[in-house]
């Protein structure tokens, strides 16, 4: 009998990569997906935070994926080594802070490692050539190949047949006539082998698989880089990107206004990190100084924290200022006009 | 017989890093015993059951009380 060949899946939690796994689990081959956990994963985050969206069913796509497909699935926790690929991409960025190529190498890279170290025989990717202007071209798909140092054991069914024969193909683990040669940017043969297979349901989602190609996630984490003079950063500071009303009054120092229950909750979980003010006399937000500010800008910052409350018109608002350490003081300041905040102070 | 349980605490964290917690405690754990795992997450009362399901481990209960959660796991209780 011939050797039960083993392959990883790449498991985004979207519909290429879950056709992928389907396509090649279809011949024979054992597959287990893999989800590499960067911090930037839009998965749930927001989601958990925010109140009014709890009531909104929840699922992990990557979770959910395995389970339709009867297959298990590994997160493997990345957030260290991944700041390399983000702070420093070799191949640069796409249109936001997005590292599409550098991530693709670095991901592939770390289904290498595994697979050395569990005995598999290839990875599958649900790559498909020209569906991305970055990192899904034909040649950066080479540089894939490469620079992860997976070479011909990098399967990708859905555009294979535009490729050279992989080792899968040519040891003849897999049919490669029964692989597929989707190009260019169209979903339709996608939906259509789903709907073949039997999937429905699956997520689409609208930009990239992680917050690092949204806009306003991009200039918020650009920002930051900027003012600690740095483009270092913590797990911490990733998650805070994506919470609240971020404001940027001076340069030493900007405020996390949390916009409602949940999100003033989660704020309040890093009170051991940050300043942190909140309303008293008006029920209103808790907002967080992230920078070097002195006790001469918590003014500054209460003032515009009151301007979010619902004491917005009072003459005098509130508020208690908490220090890491646990040393509180009570300020009483009138809160900004809506055109005392400067547009530009909005990251 | 009264078998092993070990807790982990995953309060705090964001999905998936409850899950990916309770993995790689899992690793280290033999069948038969017992893991209960506190979160904060709501999102961990599908996540968690979810990996279990596919990884062939069985969640005994989920236990809610002020905004945190229980789950108990046997490890290796599951069907695959
Ligand atoms: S969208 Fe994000 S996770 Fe996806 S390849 Fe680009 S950088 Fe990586």
């Amino acid at each position: 009998m011939s050797e039960q060949r083993k392959a990883l899946a790449l498991i985004s939690g979207g519909l290429d990569s879950m056709l992928a796994a389907r396509v090649v689990m279809e011949q024979g081959i054992h597959v287990e997906g893999v989800n590499f956990y960067t911090g930037f994963c839009v998965e749930g985050h927001t989601h958990a935070i925010r109140k009014r969206d709890r009531a909104r069913p929840k699922r992990n796509n990557a979770l959910w994926v395995a389970e339709q497909l009867g297959i298990r699935l590994h997160i493997v926790d990345v957030t260290e080594q991944y700041k390399g690929v983000v702070i420093n991409p070799r191949y640069g960025y796409g249109a936001n802070l997005n590292p599409c190529l550098d991530c693709k190498c670095f991901m592939v890279g770390k289904a290498v490692e595994w697979i050395e170290a569990h005995g598999f025989d290839f990875i599958i990717t649900g790559e498909v050539v020209g569906q991305r202007p970055m990192s899904q071209r034909r040649d950066t798909m080479r540089t894939v190949v490469r620079e992860s140092g997976a070479g011909d054991r990098l399967l990708r069914p859905l555009c294979a047949k535009n490729l050279p024969p992989t080792l899968p193909e040519r040891e003849g683990w897999v049919d490669r006539d029964q692989l597929y040669g989707f190009s260019g940017r169209s979903r339709k043969p996608q939906m259509a082998l789903a709907e073949r297979f039997g999937l429905s349901d699956y997520a689409q989602p609208a930009g990239g698989c992680c917050f690092l190609t949204d806009e306003a996630y991009s200039r918020k984490l650009a920002d930051l880089w900027q003012a600690r003079g740095s483009r270092e950063y913590e797990l911490d500071d990733i998650m805070l990107l994506k919470v609240g009303r971020h404001l940027r009054p001076r340069p030493h120092f900007k405020l996390i206004i949390g916009r409602e229950e949940g999100e003033n909750n989660f704020l309040q979980g890093f009170r051991h990190r940050f300043i942190q003010l909140r309303t008293v006399s008006h029920p209103g937000p808790l907002a967080l100084i992230d920078g070097e500010a002195g006790e001469e800008d918590w003014e500054l910052a209460a003032r515009i924290t009151a301007r979010f409350s619902s004491g917005r018109n009072a003459e005098q608002v509130e508020l208690r200022v908490e220090e890491p350490q646990g040393a509180q003081r009570l300020l009483r300041v009138a809160p900004m006009s809506a055109e005392e905040v400067l547009p530009e102070w909005y990251l | 017989m009264v078998s092993v349980r070990q807790q982990l605490d995953a309060r705090h964290l964001l999905c998936p890093l409850p899950v990916i917690r309770v993995q790689d405690r899992i690793g280290r754990m033999a069948r038969g015993e017992q893991l209960e795992v506190f979160c904060t997450d709501p999102g961990a009362a599908s996540d968690v059951p979810a990996w279990c399901r596919i990884n062939g481990h069985r969640v005994i209960w989920i236990r809610e009380r002020e905004g945190e959660l229980a789950i108990l796991i046997e490890v290796g209780g599951g069907e695959r």
